[in-house]
């Protein structure tokens, strides 16, 4: 049996499914609790598990981040809300200086099982503070691990592995996409990080897409096929760290070319390392050079037809891929 | 002198028996020779990179270890030696860390600012200013929700309390009424600066306890025995669910801020006064007028120095780190893959 909700009620659904599992996991954030969420994503859940597991915070992002990681060092496993990913900025130092490098300079000591969930990205025209991808800030930081799902199934298996792994997590929910439906099996999911998915099977091009860019990608590779004959390969990159490099070379061997679709500006989104990676291990299987369809490298504009001006669009897809397949 | 300000010992408080003066001492003179002798090696150009050592605030360390239980936690700073010695941490694996060897506390990847024992409660040296006082708030936190009843000391330097996260992490315990202490020492410079002259009050922990609803309390921190008599009752507070506390104790670094500095920016007379408060022999002094044996002390300080001196033979014959180790424990599973 599978039920079709939305990538919204997959967040709830993610959260409750683990903390009904593991009375050590807990929840806190701004307006988590009694309002559910800015995006109301969190509803109902402080009514199922009460407010001692499911806690609101001030607008302190030190404090919830350090709450977080303090109480996952000594027993705990917590899940952390930053409520737009803009506002990681503010706790950044959290992130990647004291989360990503304890273990290590520790030599090992302490563990750190929490996951950081976060709205990231563009699409709802909040302009230039509230909009940004910022998934490859947390990508390049050695000792976070990175998911970004794009569909409602994979939000509950990806954050069931986060909650459940023993590393900080950043686990990215791309906002526009939570009034998007799609099919949930029943019963728990658990999807494991580090594994891309093959969404599409194609011959000419591949094309490796994440989060919001993954549905723009089908579409277009859905329109490749039908108005110019070229067969596109997508794989939903789904965690970037760990990266599944193997399913993107392994494509790129068989379709000899290779795009990404990426939400972030341009200069050093997580395309350019996949990029760096088949340029390295598969240069000698392309016929044409390796291609990024990024948003250009500006902040982003509130207004609706600037907004759709630089994201990365099915037509700008749709072009790119045509003149790389040649 | 700022300390005639200092809140004395309150007279309810229960008086310290001579068994505990005694750990007191101990302990000010185990981190005071452990100290010099860091800064020794360091001479020697055994201790690579930096260090920023406790020399003159001994008594803060010995105070609130001697009053905390075996499972409070303790969260310091990057001038965290005494704090995490204090807590019962090997002083060879503490020395070796310092020097970068294979048995160091942290296996040679942590280094003098990141001196960590979670078997003994020290969870770890945090070097960016401020990034602690929310994670102590967050151990404090899981040991309510565990019902444990540790109770959890994060100790910081003045220049801390003009940093976001200190208000973000006091205003936060406060309003979830965490059991942590929050131990202020304020050694009247921030780095290389007065902190007076970058503060809008006088006292720049006690003086903010206000906005968070929090008792002002200003200690003696060279007195040992003001320090301990504070920290019971703070963890007394912390264990009885009256939520966190905020401690300031004045004190003085002997030396610079880290070891690279001569500190000689410093006033002479204002480094003079505060080398006449000495912890160590002020403290020798008030035991001895309190009937102890000048033997029994000349004992603790011979055992203190033969410890430092087991530790730091222990550090320079112990082996370089494996090279593999320095692609070990990015993650849980030990490893470091990043992709496969």
């Amino acid at each position: 049996m599978a039920e079709l909700i939305t990538y919204r009620e997959a967040v709830a659904r993610a959260i409750a499914q683990e903390m009904r599992r593991d009375e050590s996991v807990v929840f806190l954030g701004e307006d988590v609790a009694a309002a559910g969420g800015v995006f109301k994503a969190t509803k109902g859940l402080l009514e199922e598990f009460g407010p001692v597991r499911v806690r609101d915070t001030p607008i302190s992002e030190e404090a919830i981040l350090g709450a977080a990681m303090g109480a996952a060092m000594t027993g705990i496993r917590p899940i952390a809300e930053i409520m737009f990913s803009d506002f990681l900025a503010t706790c950044w130092d959290l992130v990647s200086v004291e989360m990503a490098k304890t273990r290590y300079m520790t030599g090992g000591q302490t563990s750190l099982p929490l996951v950081i969930r976060t709205a990231n990205g563009a699409g709802l025209r909040f302009g230039a503070q509230h909009s940004q991808s910022v998934e490859n800030w947390a990508m390049m930081i050695p000792g976070l691990k990175v998911v970004a799902p794009s569909n409602p199934a994979d939000l509950i298996g990806l954050f069931a592995a986060s909650v459940r792994d023993d590393n900080p997590v950043v686990f990215f929910e791309q906002k526009s996409l939570y009034p998007v439906k799609g099919e949930v099996p029943d019963g728990e999911l658990v999807t494991e990080l580090g594994r891309a998915a093959v969404l599409r099977q194609g011959s000419d091009v591949t094309i490796a897409a994440l989060a919001a860019m993954v549905p723009r990608a089908l579409e277009a590779a859905e329109r490749l096929q039908a108005e110019r004959g070229i067969s596109a390969e997508v794989i939903d990159l789904r965690t970037l760290i760990p990266l599944d490099a193997r399913t993107v070379l392994e494509s790129v061997t068989r379709t000899k070319r290779f795009v990404t679709v990426e939400e972030n500006p341009r200069v050093l989104g997580w395309g350019a390392e996949l990029v760096s990676i088949v340029a390295e291990e598969a240069f000698w299987d392309l016929d044409a050079p390796v291609t990024r369809v990024t948003t250009p490298h500006v902040p982003l504009p509130s207004s609706d037809a600037l907004e759709d001006e630089v994201l990365p669009s099915v037509a700008r897809i749709v072009e790119t891929v045509a003149k790389v397949v040649g | 002198m700022a300390t005639t300000k200092a809140k004395r010992a309150t007279v309810t408080s229960p008086a310290i028996d001579r068994e505990t003066k005694l750990a007191l001492y101990a302990q000010v003179v185990r981190l005071r020779r452990f100290e010099e002798r860091a800064y020794r090696l360091f001479l020697e150009g055994l201790v690579k990179g930096t260090s920023h050592l406790s020399l003159g605030q001994e008594a803060i360390a010995a105070g609130f270890a001697e009053a905390m239980r075996t499972d409070d936690y303790t969260f310091c700073t990057y001038r965290g030696h005494a704090h995490t010695l204090a807590r019962g941490t090997s002083m060879e694996g503490v020395m070796a860390e310092l020097l970068g060897r294979a048995n160091g506390v942290c296996g040679g990847k942590g280094g003098s600012m990141h001196l960590t024992s979670v078997e003994h409660y020290a969870m770890g040296s945090y070097a960016i200013i401020g990034a602690h006082l929310p994670i102590a708030a967050g151990a404090a936190w899981s040991a309510v929700l565990r019902g444990t009843e540790q109770a959890t000391v994060c100790f910081f330097g003045d220049g801390t309390t003009n940093i976001g996260a200190f208000h973000e992490a006091l205003n936060f315990a406060a309003v979830w009424k965490l059991p942590v202490v929050f131990v202020c020492e304020n050694n009247l410079w921030m780095e290389y600066t007065p902190i007076d002259s970058v503060t809008a009050v006088p006292h720049p922990a006690a003086d903010r306890a206000a906005a968070y609803g929090l008792e002002r309390i200003i200690v003696d921190g060279n007195d040992p025995d003001a320090v301990h008599l504070e920290a019971l009752r703070a963890l007394e507070r912390a264990r009885a669910g009256e939520g966190p506390s905020l401690i300031e104790c004045l004190t003085y670094r002997h030396g610079g801020h880290s070891r690279a500095d001569p500190g000689d920016y410093r006033p002479k007379e204002q480094v003079e006064e505060w080398l006449a408060r000495d912890p160590m022999p002020m403290y020798r002094q008030r035991l001895l007028d309190e009937g102890v044996e000048a033997s029994v002390l000349d004992d603790i300080e011979a055992a203190a120095m033969a410890e430092v001196d087991a530790a730091t033979e222990g550090a320079r014959n112990g082996p370089v780190p494996a090279i593999e180790s320095a692609y070990t424990d990015v993650w849980a599973d030990g490893g470091w893959a990043w992709r496969n």
